[in-house]
């Protein structure tokens, strides 16, 4: 015997659609409106799972978030979810799960043999085993591990999902919509605020559907819609199926909306998932409480279910979990649930209650429906393996807690326990002081709200019925004061209630029930941690709650113990001889449930995982085929490769064209500033290394910037525009930071100095022509202004048209050529690049890319990001006559430390490859020979122009050393190459070329 | 110490465990001891250790403010590696190495160091030079390190975004065969239990609330257990650092404590077998033996004691991970925490003599410290023996920002929310 | 985290970049004492509780704030502009956006 259909009832079912859906490829039937754990359970379906470590079988035990044992693989394919709890999964059409952690079948599992060696398994087992002689045997040993342990399997292929996000503001939060949350939300609604209402639920409603009363004379689901019409009509936004699982400074939330989750797949441009980023005034925490199992022997076995799981089945989907249920409480919940069941055609054996005498008037509802009481009792076994057969009841002296005699030992098929609730304070308890602790609930309450947030209902230990809904009244009335609203805003009434049920769901304080035979008795199901092991854990001086935690892994599995903490707590208290608050709490942290990755993530991930910059340049690149890399964020030409071409040859006919001819390239990606102010001049003076103050107007000069702490930063140009006006370049790779860092002295360290700076790097498209005819060429494309040495001459800055457009003109070289940078607006780039390139035809004129221009500058010796990589100063890349001795700049004084002018520091250094062989970035320079690194090599080329492989290098006293053999030693590849310390600059080391 | 291996636990299973004695004394402070550690965290436990075994003094004390192993040692992603750079580093992490490799056999507790490799990911040439020259740095350093291409890594790690959607192409990567993971809370099980059988006091609960000095020089701690007199004061409490140091009146340190959030998916059947790291981002993943994945990435990037974090840095960081391997969106994140980190002025640590006579200070370990907690405690334990440092710590000075001679790995500055 | 920017108004903490402890002077550039600038660039006193610190709006006005934030709780109780605008402040109304 087990599960059935109820032949009527069910509040969330719809019965004229059934869906069809296979459970381990057997087909099977449900309702819309089912979860997949209420179908299964109608089905018959008793074992869904089996436990973590031991492997052993398990059923159903909740009906919500708590669930512990009803894991499924769901779906399958690149969709394979695994872990999926099947109470909160909503059924659908198609529907296909697998039951996990078995092999090869549920029902025969060969790794339930760990259950039989689970006397070797015990708490922290493999610390002190698997060590053998040292790495080797660990290693042996961690793969059968691995293997055994995991839950479900997942995939390796890409989630084809899309999740997308939303920011909300509120005034009010309501986060659940059971009894509490609903009053909160209409009072709130009620006084004129902005609300929102989520709950994690397809329904919102909560245990409400489970009462068997009327309020104001409707049934709970009739009451429920009434709520949720007057809160949506009062401008209430209601997100079912949404869960909030964090609580962030600042009273902000996080939450997950599981948009499609209840569909076979998402439709067209639909998220599967939406994560919402809500920004709340106040917030009302109304997050229930999740009753807790008793800790028994054989606690575990399929068909024993927490008493509330089993209301929930029946009430609202119609399903009956057991043809013969026993009911096992310390509180009257028990015998209310046994009467509400019994009332829906259930047939319920007994109520077992370990105290001397339960509520009378539920004593008598249960005599009047002909179930038997057994008070001073307990369910102290369960019989069956697969399934549950029977328990075996036994008389339980409340005071002394020891077992008397066999009371009975009926058959059943389901077993519905309740040891209390405990209240849902994880989100409370992210934004507030550590939970207390009840003794009435015995269990934890929250503490003090560090943030803006009031609770109500179960989650503040509120049981009754009528209780939450006036906590959830007051609750919305304190959120709307906190709001400015005063009552007068707006009130409603709390409702009338009918048909309620005595009795107090405040439990006796017993937690587990002495062993009996040698049946284990859990206390955390999916992790398999039994009582036995929190004694051990105590007994190894592992009794902190953490430590508890910690080596027994209790509460640490999927559930993250939201059944099993407020029990393990208790027991530990016991053992150590303390209070349940004395062992206190671990601490709760986001989330409340586990939350799809992707949901956090977003749409920023695969091609949207960062944005992409590009020039307006950049699709003439792509046509003329150049192969485009990324420099951070943007997108620049590497070379353009043609057909035949290798990268090598690209990059060395560019080069070529650019020292024989001319070549352009598009700079576009370097930082530029505006600096505007009377004391433009005095601030960048301030920050460059070199003088600026005195820079005259339509003069370019360049400039390196350092660090607080003398470390080279950047290095780019000031062109003084006017009197009062610089712009200023900076490398691609710290535009962002050079602009951040002139801000910073602006305001917090000279507010006095008259400068305001704005980033232009995307107002302004730039180009450099360069080579022997770029003069040429440029004042062929100019239709004003002119280039001649004597109006531009080196460093110069002239204004001048080119194809309609007006362009500013600097004079600058990195190639070494003589060169110009041509600033054009952004959207004009592509016409002005354009018109160069037709005005250079007739010389031959040739776009080059990154590789070129690394060439380029290799063979000058310039210096880019590899050479000022954060720990180099300006005398190591040879550029310390740059540091002006005449004036303090940002950086200067700890320039004179003692490491800055260690004779020991490496310092940049060329390189001739010997032997012919290429000479790799990354490699390390050693004496002939080998020994220690005495420096790196930074960059490496093939210079056309010296028909050598060059490269620039850092060097350990290296200004000394020109001329000395070394080799460039490449171990990850097992290479060494011989190579001749150079001067840096290789070509042209009196700059005549760019002097033209 | 009662001796673990496989028979003592079959032995016990026979016995229905009954006769396991504690890992570790609960034991009361002593008026006085040759020297006390201040801080019951995988440094300071591990510097117990080695003070212990390698120069004899037993007559010492841990003392833990909360629980024994509550700072990072209990709150980080596990990893184990020395594929650093600079010179002063790698050789530091390199000798971490080795004792790790002996670790739990030195212990006689199961660390679960698993040797699977940790590969960094490389997406740019450049990146891929700046690997080489780390990996040629380790290899001269006769360290274990791998280049390799597009193809090995696409067959190390499948699932991998290898698709042309990637933002970022995965161009190659670093590799440290010998790299890996371990089980963080076991090494401090596991050298709170051997420093115990060796006779050190391990004190839980006991917060150090003053410092005790005679002639400028100090010479024990006040604590909420009463005074506790030692020659030597070793403070191990990286977190917290500027909080315990300013009770000896140290006003002002190369620190700032920052929050690191570190995050667990549910457990899955085995799905990643090394450790990664993303390049295009500050992104750290690998799976437990339990089958979590243990991931990370930046630090907050604000001063903070809170143990908690923010919403924007778990939002990164999943973003990274499911464009590094988009398999991971589909799983489920199930638990956040944060840690508190010692962020130094050049991301490197700090392992010294003063800077009072009497006390010593381990401390800077950025989000670094858990590989280097044998070599830490090691280095440590030498440093107060012998009053210097060991040749391996002697880069980690206190006056290496007065001097110059920061250890800037990744060459981002005095900026602690940088490293 | 949400800053009240007095600029802006209340942001996601997205928005901001930190600037560390705002509580450090930069000696003045006529000062060549080593000392000095060490102490300004590496020494902090990293208080746990109130802390004085910089804030960028880079995602927002760009300016840099002065925010007095606790770093056990994160709470902040003030904000105020830095530099030429100091003493501009953002009106903190309790909690919340």
């Amino acid at each position: 015997m087990s599960g059935y259909r109820l032949p009527h009832g069910g509040s969330h079912l719809d019965r004229s659609r059934p869906l069809a859906f296979r459970f381990d490829g057997e087909p099977m039937q449900g309702f819309a409106g089912d979860t997949l754990a209420s179908a299964l359970l109608a089905s018959g379906r008793v074992l869904v799972g089996r436990s973590f470590k031991y492997h052993r079988p398990r059923g159903v035990m909740g009906a919500g978030p708590e669930e512990a044992n009803a894991l499924v693989e769901l779906r399958n394919g690149a969709r394979q979810e695994p872990n999926t709890r099947a109470t909160m999964t909503e059924l659908y059409g198609g529907l296909e799960a697998a039951s996990q952690n078995r092999w090869p079948s549920l029902s025969f599992d060969m790794m339930a043999v760990n259950d039989l060696l689970s006397p070797l398994f015990s708490a922290g087992f493999y610390y002190k085993t698997f060590m053998g002689t040292g790495q080797a045997t660990w290693h042996f040993c961690e793969r059968f591990i691995r293997k055994a342990a995991g839950l479900g399997r997942g995939t390796h292929l890409a989630d084809p999902d899309r999740y997308e996000k939303t920011n909300a503001f509120c005034d009010v939060l309501v986060v659940g919509a059971g009894p509490a949350g609903l009053m909160a939300a209409r009072a709130a609604v009620a006084a004129g605020l902005r609300v929102i209402l989520a709950d994690e639920n397809a329904r919102p409603g909560g245990r409400l559907f489970d009462e068997g009363v009327q309020l104001d004379g409707l049934a709970p689901a009739e009451w429920i819609d009434g709520a949720l019409r007057e809160i949506a009509a009062g401008g209430g936004r209601i997100l079912p199926r949404t869960s909030v699982y964090g609580y962030f400074d600042g009273n902000v939330l996080g939450a997950v909306e599981r948009v499609a989750d209840h569909k076979r797949k998402p439709a067209p441009f639909e998220p599967r998932q939406r994560h919402w980023t809500i920004h709340a005034r106040h917030v009302v925490l109304a997050t229930g409480a999740i009753e807790r199992p008793l800790v028994f022997s054989g606690n575990d076995a399929p068909g024993v279910m927490l008493a509330s799981a089993g209301l929930a089945h029946a009430t609202r989907y119609g399903v009956a979990v057991g043809a013969s249920v026993v009911v096992f409480a310390n509180n009257d919940g028990g015998a209310r649930t046994a009467i509400r069941l019994a009332d829906l055609g259930m047939s319920i054996k007994a109520v077992v209650d370990p105290r001397r005498e339960i509520d009378p008037a539920l004593a008598a509802a249960l005599g009047a429906r002909g179930i038997r009481l057994e008070t001073g009792a307990v369910v102290a076994a369960t019989r069956g393996r697969k399934s549950l057969a029977g328990v075996d009841i036994r008389g339980f002296d409340p005071v002394s807690g020891v077992l008397g005699a066999n009371v009975m030992q009926p058959g059943c098929d389901a077993l519905l326990v309740s040891g209390g609730w405990t209240p849902s304070v994880h989100l409370a308890s992210q934004a507030g002081s550590a939970p207390v602790f009840d003794e009435a609930l015995q269990s934890f309450v929250p503490g003090t709200a560090r943030e803006a947030w009031t609770t109500a209902g179960a989650c503040a230990g509120t049981l009754d019925l009528a209780g939450c809904l006036a906590a959830g009244l007051d609750a919305g009335r304190t959120a709307a004061r906190a709001c400015g609203k005063t009552a007068e805003n707006g009130e409603i009434p709390l409702p009338e209630l009918s048909g309620t049920l005595a009795g107090t769901d405040l439990p006796f304080p017993l937690f587990d029930v002495p062993a009996t035979g040698g049946a284990k008795r859990f206390v955390d199901f999916q992790h398999d941690v039994t009582a036995d092991d929190v004694d051990l854990a105590n007994r190894e001086g592992f009794c902190s709650v953490e430590h508890l935690k910690r080596y027994t892994t209790l509460g640490m599995a999927a559930d993250q113990g939201k059944t099993s903490n407020v029990n393990a707590i208790a027991l530990m208290a016991r053992a150590r001889g303390l209070t349940a608050p004395q062992v206190g709490t671990t601490r709760f942290r986001m989330p409340w449930t586990a939350v799809t990755i992707g949901a956090l993530a977003g749409r920023e991930t695969g091609h949207h995982f960062a944005p992409v910059r590009r020039t307006p340049m950049h699709d003439w690149h792509v046509a003329k085929g150049a192969e485009m890399m990324a420099a951070g964020l943007w997108m620049r030409p590497r070379a353009y490769i043609a057909p035949g071409e290798s990268l090598r040859d690209a990059y060395i006919r560019e080069a070529s064209a650019v020292r024989q001819r001319v070549g352009i390239v598009d700079v576009s990606t370097l930082g530029k500033i505006d600096v505007q102010g009377p004391d433009a001049g005095e601030f960048l003076n301030r920050l460059y290394t070199g003088g600026f103050a005195k820079l005259p107007v339509g003069k370019a000069r360049y400039g390196v910037m350092l660090r607080e702490d003398g470390i080279m930063f950047d290095d780019g140009t000031a062109w003084r525009l006017t009197p009062n006006r610089f712009l200023v370049t900076t490398t691609t790779a710290n535009a962002g930071a050079v602009l951040a860092h002139m801000e910073h002295y602006l305001e917090v360290v000279w507010p006095d100095l008259r400068v305001h700076v704005t980033s232009v790097t995307d107002r302004f498209a730039g180009m450099a022509v360069a080579g022997p005819e770029a003069r040429k060429v440029l004042q062929a494309a100019l239709e004003e202004g002119d280039v001649s040495p004597e109006a531009c001459p080196h460093m110069g800055i002239v204004r001048g048209r080119i194809a309609g457009e007006p362009v500013m003109i600097a004079r600058l070289s990195f190639s070494g050529e003589l060169a110009y940078e041509v600033y054009c607006d952004w959207p004009a780039g592509l016409a002005v690049w354009e018109a160069l390139i037709e005005a250079g035809k007739p010389n031959g004129i040739m776009p080059y890319g990154m590789e070129a221009l690394g060439t380029l500058r290799i063979e000058k010796g310039h210096i880019t990001g590899a050479e000022m990589d954060g720990r180099t100063t300006l005398a190591d890349v040879g550029l310390g006559g740059m540091a002006s001795r005449k004036k303090p700049y940002v950086g200067s004084t700890m320039t004179q430390r003692p490491a800055f002018v260690d004779p020991e520091r490496p310092v940049l250094v060329g390189l001739v490859s010997r032997d012919g062989r290429a000479i790799r970035a990354g490699s390390h320079l050693t004496l002939p020979g080998g020994g220690a690194s005495l420096g790196h090599v930074t960059a490496v080329t093939w210079s056309p122009a010296l028909g050598a492989n060059i490269a620039l290098a850092f060097l350990s006293g290296g200004r000394d050393r020109h001329g000395e053999p070394l080799e460039a030693a490449f171990p990850l590849k097992n290479e060494r190459v011989a190579v001749t310390v150079t001067d840096p600059c290789f070509y042209d080391p009196d700059g005549s070329r760019m002097h033209v | 110490m009662q001796k673990y291996s496989a028979l003592s636990l079959l032995r016990n299973a026979l016995s229905g465990h009954r006769d396991w004695q504690p890992a570790w004394r609960k034991s009361d402070p002593k008026p006085a001891y040759d020297a006390i550690i201040v801080g019951g965290g995988g440094h300071g436990l591990s510097t117990a250790y080695y003070l212990a075994k390698e120069h004899g003094l037993t007559n010492i004390a841990v003392l833990e403010k909360g629980w024994l192993g509550s700072g990072n040692i209990g709150r980080n992603t596990t990893i184990v590696r020395s594929n650093y750079m600079l010179p002063g580093n790698n050789r530091f992490y390199e000798w971490s190495m080795k004792l790790w490799e002996g670790l739990s056999l030195d212990l006689n507790y199961n660390v679960m160091f698993s040797q699977r490799g940790v590969l960094n990911l490389a997406h740019t040439p450049s990146q891929l030079d700046d690997y080489a020259r780390r990996g040629n740095s380790m290899r001269l350093e006769g360290i274990d390190a791998e280049l390799l291409g597009r193809e090995e890594v696409a067959r190390m790690v499948p699932g991998l975004d290898m698709s042309p959607n990637a933002r970022f192409p995965v161009l190659g990567g670093l590799l440290q065969p010998r790299a890996g993971t371990a089980r963080h809370d076991a090494v401090a099980w596991g050298y709170a239990r051997a420093a115990d059988a060796r006779g050190v006091d391990i004190i839980e609960n006991c917060e150090v609330t003053g410092f005790l000095r005679e002639g400028g020089r100090i010479v024990g701690v006040e604590t909420t257990r009463g005074e506790i007199r030692a020659p030597k004061v070793g403070v191990a409490v990286a977190g917290s650092t500027s909080q315990v140091l300013r009770l000896a009146g140290v006003e002002r340190l190369p620190i700032e404590s920052h929050v690191l959030q570190a995050f667990v998916s549910e457990p899955v059947k085995p799905i990643l077998d090394c450790v990664v790291t993303f390049g295009a981002g500050h992104l750290y993943i690998s799976q437990s033996d339990k089958g979590g994945l243990v991931f990370g990435g930046d630090i907050d990037k604000y001063n903070s004691y809170a143990q908690r974090g923010n919403l924007p840095v778990v939002e990164h960081v999943m973003s990274e991970v499911s464009a590094m391997l988009p398999f991971v969106s589909r799983l489920r994140l199930l638990r956040n925490w944060g840690g508190i980190m010692d962020m130094s002025m050049d991301g490197s640590p700090i392992i010294t003599t003063g800077p009072l006579p009497g006390l010593y200070l381990n401390a800077g370990w950025c989000y670094g410290g858990f590989k280097a907690t044998p070599a830490s405690g090691w280095c440590f334990a030498w440093t107060m023996a012998k009053d210097e440092p060991h040749p391996l710590n002697a880069p980690f000075t206190l006056d290496r920002f007065q001097r110059g001679y920061v250890l800037d790995e990744r060459g981002a500055g005095p900026y602690p929310k940088m490293h | 985290m949400r800053i009240h920017c007095p600029c802006c108004g209340p942001r996601g903490v997205a928005e901001f970049s930190y600037g560390g402890d705002g509580t450090v002077r930069r000696p003045d550039l006529s000062v060549t004492d080593t000392d000095a600038h060490v102490a300004y660039v590496f020494e902090r006193e990293n208080p746990r509780g109130p802390h004085v610190e910089l804030w960028h709006h880079i995602g927002g006005c760009r300016h840099w704030l002065r925010v007095t934030r606790d770093t056990l709780t994160h709470e902040i109780t003030s904000v105020e502009m830095a530099g030429r605008f100091a003493g501009e402040a953002a009106r903190i109304s309790g909690a919340g956006a």
